[in-house]
């Protein structure tokens, strides 16, 4: 009987420290902690082009990062791009007249969403819009600028 | 000529109807699961010698490999300046991948060879038949209860060994070499996702357990019952259960991370 009852203590203490490794990587390991139990309001933006931005790529304000794209969908009537984000209630006081831009992390990182406070007293609400927006800007595009209008000063 | 082409034939109606017979045997298995639940003592036992006794192999290679994982990508990060991304690079390597899979291949190595022995060796001292003559199934009392305490195991020894393997990167990477802690466990904390990386791991590991499993039960069920048949299907275990986890990773990674 001895026996049987350490063998089942070993077991308990086996299982025990598997169901620890899986909740030390689901907590420590992993970003689920960032999000559990996150109240958010959504917003949307409308972008001349999105360039590289992708689903949960970071929404900053000021270098802060207060929440995170959502979805980013084609306009068939503006053909424009259409960015919604998710916005911690934490962060509820953005005036109506925010402008959004879309920024690249470094030189080759990745692209976020910045929100520039404007500075109206009415705050944006839930399904709420952004007006004014900056695209992102395609490293290709300003490269050709910039060399065209080189060879023009030229001539 | 004729000789060569029977032999072919004879191989493949040879390795075809061993599939057949396996399938057969794992739905036997599968049957039993229900009256497991009424004899659980059965199970407990089971997870002591394959959970509990391949515990300290799992966590010792763990350790060892997220420890090696941060020395060498600390020196390839270091070139470009970016050793702070190490602490995401142990973990999604041990998360996605190693974890899963070297755990899954120590516990063929460690658990699997011990079950088909062992099942070889009841087969061979007639223990098996014994049973049927006694009206009790040997697939219900003893190869289901191995089966699932496999299955159980193999998710829990994984996420042992990605746990560990962390940790060990983290004591070479911060203790040893110096990088910052703060940016190794933040980066870490961005770059990993709790359903695409954590819980496709543990998705990968629960199918490496069943399979096996399954191999290590099956060939020693089907062992020839002398002692060289046992030895035999032993090896078998081994080198079956490695291919099948290395195969079915690799499908199982397209499936999963193929889509980003």
């Amino acid at each position: 009987m001895q026996h049987t009852s350490t063998q089942d203590t070993l077991v308990g203490l086996f299982v025990a420290s598997g169901i620890i490794g899986l909740f030390f990587l689901a907590m420590q390991v992993s970003n689920l902690s960032s999000f559990v139990s996150e109240d958010s309001y959504t917003i949307t933006a409308r972008f001349a082009n999105s360039g590289g931005l992708k689903i949960k790529s970071p929404v900053s304000a000021a270098g802060v990062k207060i929440g995170r794209v959502t979805a980013i969908s084609f306009d068939q009537k503006s053909f424009y791009s259409e960015v919604k984000m998710s916005i911690n209630s934490k962060y509820n006081a953005l005036p109506d007249d925010t402008s959004a831009s879309i920024y690249t992390a470094g030189l080759l990182g990745e692209q976020y969403v910045n929100l520039d406070a404007g500075g109206s007293d009415t705050p944006l609400k839930n399904n709420g819009k952004i007006e004014i927006t900056n695209s992102a800007i395609i490293l290709e595009k300003a490269l050709g600028q910039f060399l065209f209008k080189s060879a023009e000063e030229k001539k | 000529m004729t000789a060569f082409l029977q032999y072919l034939g004879q191989s493949t109606r040879i390795s075809f109807t061993k599939l057949g017979r396996a399938s057969c045997f794992l739905l036997q298995i599968l049957a039993g699961i229900l009256s497991l639940l009424a004899r659980p003592r059965l199970l407990l036992k089971q997870l002591y010698s394959v959970g509990v006794l391949s515990f300290l192999i799992i966590t010792i290679s763990g350790l060892f490999v997220g420890m090696v994982l941060s020395l060498q990508g600390y020196y390839t990060l270091s070139d470009f300046g970016a050793e702070e991304s190490l602490g995401v690079m142990v973990a999604a390597s041990l998360v996605r991948e190693l974890g899963p899979v070297v755990s899954g291949l120590l516990f063929a190595g460690r658990a699997g060879s011990a079950l088909t022995a062992e099942i070889g060796l009841m087969k061979a001292t007639e223990q098996l038949s014994g049973m049927e003559m006694m009206a009790v199934d040997p697939i219900r009392r003893i190869i289901t209860p191995r089966f699932v305490a496999g299955l159980i195991s193999m998710p829990l020894l994984a996420a042992l060994f990605s746990a560990v393997g962390v940790i060990g990167g983290q004591m070479v990477g911060c203790g040893l070499l110096g990088v910052d802690e703060g940016a190794f466990w933040s980066q870490m904390q961005s770059g990993i996702d709790f359903k695409d990386d954590i819980i496709n791991g543990v998705i990968k590991s629960i199918v490496f357990g069943f399979v096996s499993s399954w191999i290590a039960l099956f060939e020693g069920y089907d062992a020839i019952p002398t002692s060289e048949g046992v030895s035999r299907a032993t090896t078998r275990t081994v080198v079956n259960s490695a291919f099948s986890i290395l195969g079915l990773d690799f499908i199982l990674t397209a499936l999963m991370f193929g889509e980003h």
